[in-house]
């Protein structure tokens, strides 16, 4: 392992006797060999991690960042104490346990306790998310915790519990700011954070994680969306700029104490690690490993290697960990945020090919039906970039997935309505917005599926929609290779190839035989700085 | 422009045992047997009910309808007046406690929407009656005792309101109230219920049985578990 800032090039260039690429395509690989000259962009090594994580959060801890005090100077008997803890949305995948919020959160309630806080109650700032599970939250904050706060002083929030939710007032651009009410009459309310991606953490953390629909319809829709110029980029991010917002406004009402932690890269285990480098830089080892895999993959049922990668967890170490003041401690996990991920790129391409993995944020331990793949292309992967997105206006996106029409019915029942109903009229997100949006929001059935079941709020797969919508206006085209029916790539609007050969004949076909060609070899997260 | 399914009334429509309540009719029916003031009638009935209860659930399983008229015979001989207030009695006693958590959220929601509520059931009416009171619903369908003389026969009077019957009463009743079923919703838990969900826009199964659960997995219809 060794820090970004070696002699390692994320960068490369292909020759004629380069090793085919691979890429990710649901839960199977794919390989090409693309031709000399294709540029492919991988992920930077991980950073060196921390090795004393306990002594790193203490520090944090007592050494805050901005003009706050302490945690332990502002704790005393008596007070009301809210933890706030990120979901399992993040890291993806799950890390190896334990979580680095278990090891905060061990931190934490044993300072409260030493100052004899004992209202003590930890909430999962799930906003619109699904409910976590007992064994998932189990996981997330260790057998101990679990054991003596659950359910009763650790829980799942509930965004449509309007007893339990407030409204705190309105920004000056007229958003309502709605929160947990128990957050809202603690004394203090300390939010617990996992940070892998710049997108997250900051005022979003409560801005939106502890709020519900009445308050993030005003910065989840198309307008916004389209004034988010990478929402990986806080700064152009309109998006982020509402949650800062609110989230000003969270701070002058509540006293607010953060606490960031900013994970390295590394997303496979050593035995599997070489999956993150360049294949050109593989031993005859990690391709006979990986040709295995790829043969036993192939053999397997989808349910069984969709079993298979949910139970892989991660082995990310943590190479920061801030605390203090909201803006002062993001600052500071967005710098290592950067050092992980931002790869200098130069120039965009015509034509730039992901593979889509079997993951996203919004279906952990379920499954990647239509919707995630094309927010996973359109949404996340196209918005990795600061600067410029990696593909010129007008471009060609070329995606690897079987695009099957799964979904989960009890994680994803309105996606379901969504994709066969709403989808065969229109594609256009303010057109969907506005005729269904409100409808699905306030759906019984979904609004009772999501405050009892597992399932994402009714409004979510609009979200998802609109999330996408930023990609959608900016490339040309999408064109999906190794779809497994018409259907799927049709209603989202795709074309659709059989083979990478054939994908690229059609780019090239648009584009002209002297167009550029970028893979952008995710996972690990690559976030293109592009100059 | 707005089109005539925008101004016609929507509705939920509510299966109620196993749906709404965790109990069922056979549960009210012990809760009267087991009550009953006098001891020799108590013992004969609440042995009878046990004796019968294999029965009833083989009838049940076989066809709704068999099931209700097997079942509503213990009625027979009832008077009037003293239906009602078994009804009131069963429903503060038996149903009211056994309301789940969930249907109350569900219902109020629901009627937030906008969206009057109803129940169709194969219960009493004097049963349902209370119920629906409680709920704040608009109306009910429940099926009825024959009476004869002002004393139950123990037979119902048809329609009898199971299975395929409620989906063609749910009809009837949009057809002459003016809803728009496409926009509507209706809820249930058993098999025997398919038609019912089947004839509205949204249907949703709960706490569903495994022929229910089947069918809406294999149709999307939502699924869900109250308590």
């Amino acid at each position: 392992m060794s820090d970004s800032t070696t002699s390692y090039n994320p960068v490369r260039y292909l020759t004629e006797d380069s090793r085919p690429i691979y890429l990710h395509y649901g839960e199977d690989f794919l390989t090409h060999k693309f031709p000399a000259g294709t540029r492919v962009v991988y992920a930077n090594k991980p950073m060196k991690p921390i090795d004393n994580q306990g002594a790193a959060i203490r520090y944090a801890l007592n050494h805050p960042e901005g003009d706050v005090k302490p945690l332990y100077a502002q704790l005393k008997p008596g007070m009301k104490v809210t933890i706030a803890i990120d979901d399992i949305s993040v890291p993806l995948p799950p890390m190896k346990t334990p979580d680095i919020r278990q090891k905060v959160l061990e931190i934490v309630l044993q300072m409260l306790a030493d100052h004899g806080v004992e209202d003590v109650e930890m909430v999962v700032a799930l906003a619109l998310h699904r409910r976590m599970t007992g064994s998932e939250i189990k996981r997330m904050v260790g057998p101990e915790i679990f054991n003596e706060y659950y359910p009763e002083r650790l829980y799942n929030m509930d965004a449509e519990d309007e007893d339990n939710m407030v409204f705190l007032g309105e920004t000056d651009h007229g958003e309502k700011v709605q929160i947990v009410r128990r957050a809202a009459e603690s004394d203090l309310l300390i939010y617990v954070n996992v940070n892998y991606v710049p997108m997250n953490g900051g005022f979003k953390s409560i801005g939106t994680g502890l709020s519900g629909y009445q308050s993030i319809q005003y910065h989840h829709n198309p307008q916004t969306i389209l004034k988010s110029d990478s929402y990986m980029d806080p700064k152009n991010s309109a998006l982020y700029n509402s949650n800062e917002r609110m989230g000003r406004m969270i701070n002058e009402k509540l006293n607010v104490f953060h606490i960031e932690t900013a994970l390295n890269n590394k997303m496979y285990d050593d035995q599997l690690q070489f999956l993150a480098d360049p294949e050109d830089d593989w031993s005859a080892a990690d391709e006979l490993k990986f040709k295995s895999m790829q043969w036993t993959l192939k053999k397997l049922p989808r349910a069984a290697k969709r079993n298979f990668f949910h139970k892989v967890p991660a082995d990310y170490g943590l190479v920061g960990v801030f605390a203090g003041a909201t803006e002062a401690v993001h600052e500071k996990t967005l710098e290592k945020c950067w050092q992980q991920h931002a790869v200098p790129v130069e120039g965009q391409s015509d034509v730039v090919v992901w593979g889509i993995p079997f993951e996203s944020p919004y279906n952990v331990n379920s499954i990647m039906n239509p919707l995630l793949v094309r927010v996973m292309a359109l949404g996340y992967f196209f918005n990795m970039y600061r600067g410029k997105p990696i593909v010129k206006k007008g471009g060609t996106l070329i995606i690897t997935h079987p695009c099957y029409d799964q979904f989960d019915p009890d994680h994803h029942p309105s996606y379901i309505e969504f994709f066969n109903r709403c989808l065969p009229e229109t594609r256009c997100s303010k057109t969907l917005g506005k005729r269904w949006e409100k409808e699905f929001a306030e759906n019984p059935n979904y609004i009772e599926m999501f405050r009892r079941g597992n399932a994402y709020h009714g409004v979510h797969p609009f979200y998802m929609w609109y999330w996408a919508e930023n990609g959608q206006h900016h490339v040309g085209r999408v064109i999906v290779v190794g779809a497994e029916n018409d259907h799927v790539p049709a209603r989202m609007g795709w074309l659709s190839a059989k083979t990478m050969d054939e994908a690229l004949e059609m780019a090239a076909e648009h584009h002209g035989p002297d167009h550029d060609l970028t893979v952008m070899h995710h996972p690990p997260f690559v976030i293109a700085d592009v100059r | 422009m707005e089109t005539l399914s925008d101004t016609r009334r929507t509705a939920a429509f509510y299966d109620v045992d196993g749906t709404l309540i965790r109990t069922n009719v056979v549960h009210a029916y012990a809760y009267y047997a087991i009550n009953s003031p006098a001891m020799g009638d108590k013992i004969g009935k609440t042995a009878g009910l046990l004796a019968s209860l294999p029965l009833y659930w083989i009838a049940d399983k076989f066809d709704r309808r068999v099931f209700n008229e097997a079942f509503y015979k213990n009625y027979a001989g009832f008077t009037e007046d003293r239906l009602v207030l078994i009804g009131e009695e069963i429903f503060e006693k038996v149903i009211k406690p056994n309301i789940f958590k969930g249907a109350f959220s569900l219902v109020d929601r629901s009627k937030r929407q906008g969206h009057d509520q109803i129940l169709v059931t194969g219960a009493l009416d004097v049963i349902t009656k209370p119920l629906a009171d409680f709920l704040g619903c608009k109306d009910f369908v429940a099926n009825r005792l024959e009476i004869k003389e002002g004393k139950a026969t123990g037979r119902l009077l048809k329609p009898m309101i199971a299975g395929a019957n409620k989906a063609l009463w749910v009809r009837r009743y949009a057809e002459e109230h003016g809803y728009d079923l496409d926009r509507s919703f209706a809820y249930a838990d058993s098999g025997s219920d398919i038609p019912l969900l089947s004839v509205v826009g949204n249907p949703c199964a709960i706490n569903p049985d495994f022929k229910m659960r089947t069918t809406a997995r294999a149709y999307d219809w939502p699924v869900l578990n109250l308590d």
